[in-house]
């Protein structure tokens, strides 16, 4: 329940913060909301010596709607995402992935960037933003580089961003046609059993583009290329949904825990990929 | 001044007694944060202790190496084994007859066990003192499965072994095998076995009534504070029975029990975790003798659900005969039941498997046999009842889904069935074939109620149409029905079967009345959230008449309230509620003689009418309570005492026997595993109805903590006895998104020996609720094969039975 | 231990200064430092919601906050709402439909339902039931708790119109 001790800094800016991690390499971490890495810190799995909170910086939790992209600063909240109007119109599938992100009190702390940065295979976002095909901003003392997000994930809480660099913002194209994120849950605050992220478009009626992407079925994101190929020209019959099934059944690689055995997970990420595929398409 | 025309309708709705839905004094600190829990104490000088855990399930004590903690900032000391043996206090004795240790001695035997305390300036210092003790530990083989453990060479108890390695009897007769606790039986076995044999029909089934924990929201803990200069020790803590634990603690520390004090504040629920004594308890009160000043102990979470007493654990195997007709002949129900490292269940010291032998339910079943095996496993030990009179969810469960496996067996509607089986209400009291009499019942008025109000047949109308609907593919969804018709045994108890320790499990309320004509009433209850505080004062104001707003009742501390075995297994009504009303005729007997005094007349030429005493045949003359109470103190009456006070120790002549019919209607949706509970409607009888706004909330209650523990709650390990679900992240507590809204309903049988006929309710919905939404998910898969499938019925289990039922096409 | 920094917070409009070390977290600073009881723990892991506070208008769970964090905050416990003689209308309404039996969860659940009725005056049992599923209670089942949001935010509304 109590955290080891540690140094707490909170720098002004954006030099300052690097500078930090420089100094302390992998003995200092960065704090947003602290949703996620607090209760890490109270059970003493995260050894912090060097916290620096992030919340002084500015230009950090700016939400930015322009004709073609949207980007989201790294300390904007869930709460934030769901309470903006312009969001809601220009990207909905944000407000519906975040609603269904643990509960209101953690929605008012935790952070997108948080969300996206840790690694942890149980968050929603970063699955949700390879499916918008975003990038991923982080800066370090040698300054700024974009990682595309369907890059960025390459094990259970190791990411392409280095010890000493910060995510700042996320930048994604406005998304076109329908959309959904389905997701199963024990119950409200629990991390995906299965969850799929689905965007579709569609002319007439045949499906023009499809990007899917599944949540904590693996020790990372998946981002399933084959499935979404096996949407696109189809009529999204029962054929084409099947086959986008088989494909992220590929993809994925669930472990068992207390929420199901392997069997059952594989079972459901078909049941839940074809109703966000169908919800989808039904908004397409 | 009152109105001298107010009519007796008015007076009586004045007095807020027995039978209205009167808010709850206690609302108003708890609405406003001034609540005062053991953890909202804070006592100038107070330390805090916590534990060294071990991370193991089953290893030797190597070596304990304290010299860094003692380095540590604000680490004042770290008591091992070794330091309370001395004292005698490594070891402490449990509820069931065995003996527990209060910090490992040379070995742990479940994984969080107490190894070491900590004690330092703040709980954030002792957390830190933790982190630095260094312990080396040897493994040892892991037994998580009682039927291999009751095979195994593995010795687990090897304190319970003799010098030459023989077994010598445990507390409850002889021990088949080192890893056996106990056998207990009831019934009679040769004529139920000889019954079941011959039958028509014999179904047959094996059920595992899964572990799990009573997890109330505030933890266990405590404040021991010995004051030196008086030799006086007081001991707050979440305890539900105060006055017991005030003397186990003077039993094992020699502290003479004038000269303890144990206050039980406001506590945060209990369902009866909060029963038993835990090594935290000890290790405060030495902690505190030895440094001078007052030690608090609080627990985590992760503490209360890996190392706190659990609940249930228990594996059935039933069969029960019936004739072709349906009319059951006999049951013979057989357990073996995992106590974890030490058997420290909270039951009666006669009853080590509880009241289990109340598994023949609802049921007229002529013969019926139940044999119980105790056994040892490397896990936490215990258990306790969790809101449930001792091991009744369990009997009920048992009965309740045998019934529906023998209405598979028979081809029969299991409502149908259960009602030619149900005692009739002529019957009672019932002598039932395991020993209880039950008091009073009216089954079959309550359960056609039950089914009228929901439409019963209409409901197994759609059901059929819906398993059509499914066949032909234009539904992927099941729908399920399910019953329960429970039956159960609270208000322990008789003393002469029922004792905690030896100390028998009467009740008591002491009542002194004010010359103003206010009241003070204490009891030996402990009230966690069922509001005492205003329901005792409702049956006193209608015993004595005056207003409960002008009743103060008090519990939990023992310097001040009468002793009392506390509240658990929904007794308190049965026991103290008797108590109380027993203690106010006795004011009232007394009031009786100073109002035919004040009247000038004999003491049986008046009578009592709802707050006065008047003249028989005159009611116009009439003194007051309140009048009376002045008297009391005023007047020199002669061969009466001045004041006016009573006290009452009740010892009950039998349990009470509230029962209920519950019916729940579910979707499941076969593919995702997820059901959705459509209907929850729940019919209770617990006899006289104190406060119908407490009954309702307390049935809410009870049949969520049921949801949780069918569809998900668990305390599950793995096969190296590693807990999987220590955290609230997997140890199922519904949100208010996970809840329905339940439909509540009564009948109202009253106890014919109980003084108001009440019976208690507090956790009739929670056993009754279990079988209820289990019996539902089975019901489901009824018409594609299943007859019993094991709780919890999580997602992944549901669509587990769904596959293996070939439902995924 | 670390070495103890100057933080100032205002709780129910009172400023407090004090010196702590950082990882403090600020359900123990309330109840620890400041004596203010009404917050509960019970868990560690930020699920169970009993020790929710409003800080600068957000709901938010002391219990995954450093102290450190919350420098320069405004925070509202359940001391900070209703008074003695003048209740706010949850507390009067949680009394009135029997919203809290044991009581360990009512502050955070009525500090969390002031803050959902300023988010959605008027919410639908659904809201209800979703905007407060960050607090759990072991004892009611949440149906009077919901009849007791239900009734203070109709109360709330008709004052205001009434105000207005």
């Amino acid at each position: 329940m109590i955290p080891a001790a540690f140094e707490y800094y909170r720098p002004k800016d954006m030099t300052g913060v690097l500078s930090l991690l420089g100094e302390h390499g992998d003995n200092a971490r960065v704090i947003a909301g602290g949703h996620s890495l607090i209760p890490m810190m109270k059970l003493r799995m995260a050894d912090v010596p060097h916290l620096i909170d992030l919340q002084g910086v500015g230009g950090l939790d700016d939400i930015e709607l322009s004709a073609n992209s949207i980007r989201i600063g790294a300390m904007v909240t869930q709460h934030d995402i769901i309470d903006h109007n312009g969001l809601a119109s220009a990207a909905p599938i944000l407000r519906e992935a975040a609603l269904q992100i643990a509960d209101p009190q953690v929605r008012y702390m935790g952070t997108v960037g948080g969300n996206v940065a840790n690694g942890d295979p149980g968050n929603d976002m970063p699955g949700l933003m390879q499916c918008l095909d975003a990038t991923f901003t982080v800066v370090g003392l040698d300054g700024e580089r974009d990682i595309p997000a369907r890059q960025f994930y390459e094990a259970a809480y190791m990411t392409a961003r280095e010890d000493e660099e910060v995510l700042t913002s996320i930048t994604m194209p406005i998304p076109a046609g329908g959309y959904a994120y389905e997701k199963q849950k024990r119950k409200i605050g629990d991390y995906a059993t299965a969850a799929a992220a689905v965007l579709l478009t569609k002319e007439g009626n045949t499906c023009k583009s499809a990007s899917i992407a599944m949540t904590n079925l693996s020790d990372i994101p998946v981002y399933s290329e084959e499935a979404g190929a096996a949407l696109v020209g189809s009529s999204l019959d029962d054929t084409a949904i099947k086959a986008a099934v088989t494909a992220v059944l590929g993809d994925i690689d669930p472990s068992e825990d207390n929420r199901g055995p392997v069997a059952f997970k594989k079972h459901l990420a078909g049941v839940i990929l074809r109703r966000a595929i169908e919800r989808a398409w039904s908004r397409a | 001044m009152k109105d001298e025309v107010e009519s007796r309708e008015d007076r009586v709705a004045g007095l807020k007694g027995m039978g209205c839905s009167r808010k709850r004094v206690e609302d108003a600190r708890f609405t406003q944060g001034k609540g005062n829990y053991v953890d909202d104490l804070k006592l100038d000088g107070m330390l805090f202790g916590d534990f060294v855990r071990s991370p193991y399930a089953h290893a030797r004590i190597v070596n304990i190496d304290t010299e860094a903690a003692l380095r540590v900032p604000g680490v004042l000391a770290v008591l091992t084994a070794k330091d309370l043996e001395p004292l005698g206090l490594h070891w402490m004795p449990t509820l069931a007859g065995d003996k527990q240790m209060v910090l490992a001695d040379g070995k742990v035997l479940f994984q969080g066990q107490e190894v070491a305390y900590v004690v330092a300036q703040d709980r954030y210092a002792a957390a830190d003192g933790i982190e630095a003790v260094e312990v080396d530990y040897e493994g040892l083989p892991v037994l998580v499965n009682p039927f291999e453990a009751l095979k195994s060479d593995v010795v687990l108890r090897e304190d319970l072994l003799a010098e030459d390695g023989s077994i010598p009897d445990g507390a409850h007769g002889p021990r088949k095998h080192h890893n056996h606790i106990f056998t207990w039986e009831a019934g009679d076995k040769d004529p139920t076995l000889e019954v079941i044999d011959n039958a028509d029909v014999v179904a047959e089934e094996t059920m595992y009534y899964h572990r799990t924990h009573p997890c109330p929201l505030e933890t266990c803990g405590c404040v021991a504070s010995m004051d030196k200069v008086n030799g006086k020790l007081t001991l707050w803590g979440t305890f539900q029975a105060p006055h017991a634990i005030r003397t186990v603690v003077s039993l094992i520390s020699g502290i003479e029990e004038h000269n303890i004090r144990v206050i039980s504040p406001d506590i945060g629920g209990g369902f009866g975790n909060k029963v038993g004594a835990y090594p935290g308890y000890v290790c405060s009160v030495v902690a505190s003798i030895v440094t001078g000043k007052p030690v608090k102990w609080i627990e985590d979470r992760m503490d209360n659900l890996m190392t706190t007493a659990f609940a249930r654990d228990y594996h059935m195997t039933g069969r029960i005969a019936a004739t072709k007709e349906g009319k059951i002949t006999g049951v013979h129900c057989s357990v073996t039941a995992d106590h974890g490292g030490f058997d420290a269940c909270a039951d009666p010291t006669k009853f080590p498997a509880g009241f289990m032998n109340i598994c023949t339910g609802s049921y007229d079943i002529p013969t019926a046999y139940l044999e119980v095996d105790g056994v040892y496993t490397n896990k936490a030990p215990g258990g306790v009842s969790y809101r449930c009179s001792f091991r009744v969810t369990e009997a009920v469960y048992f009965i309740e889904r045998m019934i529906e496996v023998l209405a598979i067996k028979l081809n029969m509607d299991a409502a149908e069935l259960r009602r030619i089986n149900f005692i009739k209400k002529e019957q009672f009291p019932y002598q039932a074939a395991l020993g209880w009499e039950y008091d009073s019942g009216d089954y079959h008025t309550a359960w056609d109620k039950a089914l009228k109000a929901v439409d019963y047949d209409g409901l197994r109308a759609e059901q059929a149409q819906r398993v059509e609907d499914f066949k032909a593919g234009k539904t992927r969804k099941l729908m399920g029905i399910g019953l329960t018709f429970f039956t159960e045994i609270v208000g322990a108890g008789p003393v002469k079967n029922c004792d905690i320790l030896g100390l028998g499990m009467f009740d008591s309320c002491e009542i002194r009345i004010h010359p103003t004509g206010s009241a003070i009433a204490r009891l030996g209850t402990i009230s966690q959230g069922q509001g005492h505080a205003t329901t005792f004062a409702q049956i006193l104001a209608s015993e004595i008449g005056l207003p409960a707003d002008s009743i103060t009742i008090e519990e939990g501390d023992t310097d001040t309230a009468p002793y009392g075995l506390g509240t658990y297994g929904s007794r308190s009504t049965p026991v103290a509620g008797a108590a109380t009303a027993m203690a106010g005729r006795k004011i009232r007997a007394k009031a009786q003689m100073i109002a035919a005094y004040l009247l000038e007349v004999h003491d049986d030429d008046v009578e009592f009418d709802v707050d006065r005493f008047a003249v028989k045949g005159a009611p116009e003359k009439f003194k007051t309570m309140n009048e009376i109470a002045f008297a009391a103190y005023n007047q020199a009456i002669p061969g009466i005492e001045p004041g006016l006070e009573a006290v009452s120790y009740y010892d009950p002549p039998n349990m009470t026997y509230p029962f209920g019919a519950y019916v729940c209607v579910m979707d499941i949706d076969v593919d995702t595993g997820v059901p959705v509970i459509r209907r929850f409607y729940a019919l209770d009888d617990c006899g006289t109805r104190i406060n119908p706004m407490i009954i309702e909330g307390q049935v809410h209650g009870g049949l969520t903590e049921a949801l949780a523990v069918a569809l998900g709650q668990e305390i599950a390990y793995d096969d190296m006895g590693n807990v999987k679900t220590g955290t609230l992240m997997d140890f199922f507590l519904p949100t208010a998104w996970e809840v329905p809204n339940y439909e509540t309903d009564h009948t109202v049988t009253p106890s014919p020996h109980h003084p108001i006929g009440a019976k208690g309710v507090g956790e009739s919905p929670h056993v009754g609720g279990v079988p209820c939404f289990s019996n539902a998910v089975q019901d489901a898969f009824r018409p594609f094969g299943n007859t019993h499938t094991n709780m919890p019925h999580d997602h992944w289990r549901i669509w587990k039975t769904a596959n293996e039922l070939g439902l995924h096409g | 231990m670390s070495k103890k920094q100057h933080y100032k917070i205002t709780v129910n409009g009172k400023e407090e200064e004090f010196l702590a070390e950082p990882r403090e977290l600020l359900i123990h600073t309330l109840r620890e430092r400041l004596k203010i009881t009404g917050p509960h723990i019970g868990c560690e892991t930020s699920h169970c919601g009993a020790c929710t506070v409003t800080v600068n208008g957000k709901s938010v769970k002391s219990c995954t906050v450093f102290v450190a964090q919350a420098d320069g905050t405004e925070i509202t416990t359940i001391e900070g709402i209703g008074s003695p003689d003048a209740l706010h209308p949850l507390q009067e309404a949680f009394k009135e439909h029997h919203g809290l039996q044991c009581g360990f969860c009512t502050p955070g659940m009525i500090i969390r339902a002031s803050k959902l009725l300023e988010e959605i005056p008027n919410p639908s049992e659904e809201e209800i039931r979703f905007g407060m599923a960050g607090n759990i209670c072991r004892c009611t089942g949440y149906q009077n708790i919901v009849k007791s949001i239900q009734a203070a935010a109709a109360e709330m509304n008709s004052a205001k119109e009434a105000a207005e």
